[in-house]
């Protein structure tokens, strides 16, 4: 059989559309707002692939997915070929079609991005993913027994993948996570419209049943074990806790009623699941004028979600506000280019280069409104983005009745609580070897947010497929640390 | 699951539950805190540690029922379980010799401060306690206090038994009476008790220890929700927690912030006890 002749034609095709739920409808429910593509989307999606010999495409991902073999499968229709393909590299496509930043990993390096639009490889990923969840034609398989047991601490995507390439080689893997479900981030972090919980626990309990590993729920490293007393029962101990801490400003009135962490937020929303208030028992408050600070994709996610609270709460058009306050301009917005967009046509308000220098309150300790500053961009700094700089004098009001702090994070140090010997940044972050994972205390690596502060689900998956490498080495090859 | 090994009924509010949670308790310390939830639609509430038994692996809560969550708690049984126990959270109470320490319980404070007394009393200090409730029927657990107390001072607000008055009252006594004699002071109870005993101590400059029992959900240092406003900046009471110089809290913000949920609570144990009433009707039908 020979190979179809080059459509040059195809190449200059505009990528295809997924078909989401229409902004208006889709604000009033918690669904998930991508709906991903069909058979025949995937397919005709997948022969844009020029197939390059020295695809640039896989580069960019930290896991170096076989990103060209995978599609030309799809293409051919061949799905248990790529569901193959995609799971010999990357354990959780479900997840990472959703939540990867696509536009700066792998499809930045498309070729075809150079004249049209690049292959919607995030896409066909997710695609690929649902299929496998679906069919279930590819459960990982595991190596012989090595007697070698290894501590995972968390249980987000650096902890999980690290625990499944692990397990794969046969050590017994344990996971201790302090919540009462696994996913880290995944689960408490982002939202039910942009990553359903059904697809992460199936994820993970397709990956983790398979392979026999124990997830210990509701044990915080730090108090209920020690990381010591950890190393004392296990060969090797990986540390992926993230970065769980929330940052505040330093500025007046950060703990007046009605301000809080994107993480308190989003954990009530998420986790406890209290947009089904009162049929759950967390509540989650959300005023009718909401001011979410930042505009990563935390804020995206916080402020997409108050604006569902709301108008599940009181139907369209009540004069409730959303909006987001970011010091830089539309172009430095850190946040994944679809979640802005979507934000965007959502009709969450932007402010931009705007910057809360204190938070007003009444007598009775609620906040009532933002005094916030005009900045504009100056030279570029650190960063390679350009500085926000006050502009004097410019100081205004914005009325709020609930202030979201979306700042970042930054790693939780509980986990280090009575151990010696493991250095850090002055940032919190723990110093690890980027190639290999290794901390400065023996046997203990770590990888994700807790090395990076926060980052992507990716990358912290990259780290944890680097860490779970250096570990087996270390395991069953020469057992050495220097 | 958590098993309920046993629980009985100190008073019509306030029950007492022994839970088999060996991983918490091999930790376990004087005033740490646990976080508890009854099953998937269920908050996560922090309670603190009332007793522990590193043998048996099994860690005893007494809480007051107030709430949708403490009265669906209260309403299981010795048999059931629990969906999460987490824990020990919160640093453990300081415990050192400091010669003579007061600890004061009010309310259902009396139970975390039964293992501060104790381990006060077993590092040899002369531990001088004060327990109070609203009345008798509030009240537990004096035995036990007093067999880890050389001196027990028992109050009502109402006088139905023991002293007659709020717990500052004998606290200022003493205070009078040997201020510079009294080396440390722990008060565990409602919030206000709290802010009233650290306004009575901070003339006589005594070193007062509160434990403060905030909003949080992971109680581990995720949310900020527990935030606490001290003289130096905010604080996470479940990480850097849960006890705090009382001397340098602000009440009035903490009292504020304890309110902040209150509609949502009690629209919360409507719908419970609905739902309650309703399900009871559907089994009477059924019968």
């Amino acid at each position: 059989m020979s190979t179809k002749p080059y459509d040059r034609d195809r190449s200059k095709t505009k990528r295809l559309e997924m078909p989401v739920q229409e902004s208006a409808l889709r604000i009033m429910n918690f669904d998930e707002v991508a709906l991903g593509y069909t058979t025949e989307m995937a397919v005709k999606e997948a022969g844009r692939c020029l197939q390059c010999k020295e695809p640039q495409c896989v580069t960019g991902c930290p896991v170096g997915v076989l990103i060209p073999q995978f599609i030309k499968a799809l293409g051919e229709g061949d799905m248990t070929r790529a569901v193959g393909i995609m799971k010999s590299r990357n354990n959780l496509p479900a997840i990472c079609g959703r939540v990867c930043p696509q536009e700066i990993q792998c499809e930045a390096r498309c070729v075809l991005g150079k004249k049209a639009e690049p292959v919607a490889i995030g896409r066909l990923e997710r695609f690929v993913g649902d299929f496998e969840l679906l069919s279930r034609t590819h459960p990982l398989e595991q190596k012989k027994d090595t007697g070698m047991k290894v501590a995972v601490v968390g249980s987000g995507p650096a902890g999980l993948t690290c625990a499944v390439d692990l397990a794969k080689e046969g050590h017994m893997v344990v996971i201790f996570e302090s919540l009462h479900t696994a996913g880290g981030v995944l689960v408490y972090g982002i939202p039910e419209f942009r990553l359903p919980k059904a697809i992460v626990n199936s994820e993970i309990n397709y990956a983790v049943e398979s392979l026999g590993i124990a997830i210990r729920t509701d044990h915080v490293i730090g108090r209920t074990y020690t990381l010591d007393e950890l190393l004392s029962e296990h060969d090797s101990v990986f540390l992926g806790t993230g970065a769980g801490l929330p940052s505040f400003m330093d500025i007046p009135g950060i703990n007046l009623n009605g301000v809080m962490s994107a993480n308190e937020f989003l954990a009530r929303v998420n986790l406890m699941k209290g947009y089904l208030f009162p049929d759950y028992d967390t509540p989650v408050k959300t005023g009718k004028k909401v001011a979410v600070v930042g505009a990563g994709n935390v804020a995206m996610d916080a402020a997409r979600s108050c604006l569902r609270l709301q108008k599940g709460r009181s139907g369209r058009d009540s004069g409730n506000k959303v909006h987001i306050i970011y010091r830089r301009s539309r172009d430095e917005v850190p946040a994944r280019r679809e979640e802005l967009l979507h934000a965007e046509e959502e009709g969450i308000i932007f402010d931009f280069l705007t910057n809360p220098v204190g938070i007003l309150g009444d007598s009775g300790s609620n906040v009532t409104g933002l005094r916030c500053i005009r900045m504009k961009l100056g030279e570029p700094d650190n960063s390679g983005r350009r500085k926000p700089v006050p502009l004097k004098g410019s100081e205004f009001d914005i009325a709020a009745d609930t202030v979201i702090m979306a700042l970042g994070t930054s790693p939780n140090p509980l986990v280090f609580f009575d151990s010696k010997g493991l250095n850090r940044n002055l940032n919190g972050t723990v110093m690890a070897d980027h190639e290999t994972g290794r901390t400065t205390k023996t046997r203990v690596w770590a990888g994700g947010d807790i090395v990076t502060g926060a980052a992507t689900v990716i990358s912290a998956m990259g780290a944890g497929k680097r860490a779970a490498a250096d570990i087996h080495k270390f395991l069953t090859l020469d057992n050495r640390w220097d | 699951m958590y098993r309920i090994i046993e629980k009985q009924s100190l008073s019509d509010i306030t029950k007492l539950m022994v839970i088999h949670a060996p991983h918490v308790v091999r930790n376990a310390k004087a005033g740490q805190f646990v976080i508890v939830r009854i099953n998937e639609y269920g908050e996560r509430i922090p309670l603190t540690i009332a007793d522990f038994d590193p043998i048996s692996g099994n860690i005893t809560l007494i809480f007051q029922e107030v709430g949708k969550s403490t009265k669906h708690l209260g309403s299981l049984n010795a048999g059931d379980e629990v969906a999460t126990f987490a824990g020990p959270l919160g640093h453990a109470s300081e415990i050192d010799y400091y010669g003579t320490v007061i600890c004061i319980g009010g309310g259902v404070g009396i139970a975390p401060i039964f293992p501060i007394a104790r381990a006060l009393k077993q590092a040899g200090n002369i531990v001088i306690s004060i327990i109070g409730a609203r009345s008798q029927s509030f009240l537990f657990w004096e035995e036990k206090m007093r067999s880890v107390s050389d001196e027990l001072i028992v109050c009502t607000d109402d006088g139905s038994y023991g002293r007659k008055g709020l717990v500052i009252e004998p606290l200022k006594e003493l205070l009078e009476a040997r201020a510079s004699g009294i080396n440390r002071i722990w008060a565990i109870g409602p919030g206000i008790m709290m802010k009233s005993v650290s306004m009575t101590t901070r003339p006589y400059n005594a070193n007062t220890i509160v434990s403060l029992n905030t909003i949080m959900i992971d109680g581990t240092g995720m949310c900020g929700g527990c935030r606490v406003l001290l003289d130096e900046g905010a604080s996470f009471v479940c990480v850097d927690g849960p006890e705090f110089d009382g001397h340098k809290v602000n009440w009035d913000m903490l009292l504020s912030r304890m309110q902040f949920y209150r509609p949502e609570e009690r629209l919360a144990l409507e719908h419970w006890e609905h739902k309650c009433n309703l399900e009871a009707s559907i089994d009477e039908r059924g019968k």
